[in-house]
């Protein structure tokens, strides 16, 4: 950035900012094309990507398969951009298994896929409550679990991000794909939550 | 990589936060409990060193289930939690 342009940034935060690229620009660590196009990712992610690959693994069990194995890859595959982004992985719900994503360290979510983290996700609360009291949280979420049902708490403590494979919903049989994804939140994607149809 | 899954492992019970400034990504709540590798998640930079702008060795990491006993007074639920491999030890 030109020195021209430093003078018309209003907070000091904007110029270290603006510093930082240029300097790493300045030293060939990132150009300003790929910081523009991470912004550009980041700020397209939202929880509606997320969705589709769920919708897509409760229709097609091929793509399920790829999904559990390398979430990576099949988030490519629906042409969601992952290039620089962490691994991806996916953890299923099943009969008797539900899993909980919370990063108690900070607040590593899966971006690529979900967007923004919730407020709340990135709370001390959550953080702290979710490893020592996951059925109080879900309690307080209103979600409610079948009793013999064990919870899997997930802590994103490394390089990997980590989303949820929801069980599909009684209530959606024949449904297309897009309605599908048009029941999934971002927080059953968590685990805070699960799918449910209104009727 | 030393642990195949299945591996019974202890995460190691030491508190370099103790000794100086550090950045470590094996929580408190770990330190010392016994848990069960999964699999082997891919090798990554070390991020005790990365954090500090020193060359980083690449280091295994693993995803280790906990069981909840053990772990909290009373209450937790099982736990899956990524631990690079220079905190575990066989058991």
């Amino acid at each position: 950035m030109a020195a021209a342009d430093l003078t018309l940034l209003r907070t000091d935060s904007d110029r270290l900012l603006a510093a930082v690229r240029g300097l790493l620009a300045a030293k060939g660590i990132v150009t300003p094309e790929e910081i523009k196009e991470r912004i550009r990712f980041v700020d397209e992610a939202h929880p509606g990507q997320g969705a589709r690959m769920v919708a897509r693994a409760w229709v097609d069990p091929a793509f399920r398969a790829t999904m559990l194995a390398d979430g990576t890859k099949a988030a490519e595959l629906l042409g969601i951009p992952m290039r620089g982004m962490p691994p991806l992985g996916v953890l299923e719900n099943a009969p008797g298994l539900h899993h909980l994503v919370v990063c108690t360290l900070c607040s590593c979510y899966p971006r690529a896929v979900l967007g923004y983290p919730p407020f709340w996700f990135k709370s001390a609360a959550y953080r702290a409550r979710a490893v020592r009291d996951p059925a109080g949280v879900l309690a307080e979420w209103r979600t409610v679990l079948p009793a013999d049902t064990t919870i899997r708490v997930v802590d994103s403590t490394a390089d990997y991000r980590w989303m949820v494979l929801p069980m599909r919903p009684p209530g959606t049989e024949g449904w297309s794909e897009d309605r599908l994804a048009g029941v999934v939140t971002e927080g059953d994607m968590i685990g805070v939550t699960l799918p449910h149809v209104t009727a | 990589m030393k642990f195949a899954p299945g591996a019974a492992v202890k995460v190691r019970d030491d508190w370099p936060e103790a000794r100086g400034p550090v950045h470590i990504r094996t929580p408190h709540y770990l330190r010392g409990r016994q848990g069960t590798v999964v699999r082997h998640l891919g090798d990554f930079a070390n991020p005790e060193d990365l954090a500090f702008a020193r060359p980083a060795s690449r280091l295994p990491l693993y995803h280790v289930a906990f069981a909840p006993e053990g772990i909290w007074p009373g209450g937790g639920a099982d736990l899956l939690v990524e631990v690079f491999e220079p905190w575990l030890q066989p058991i």
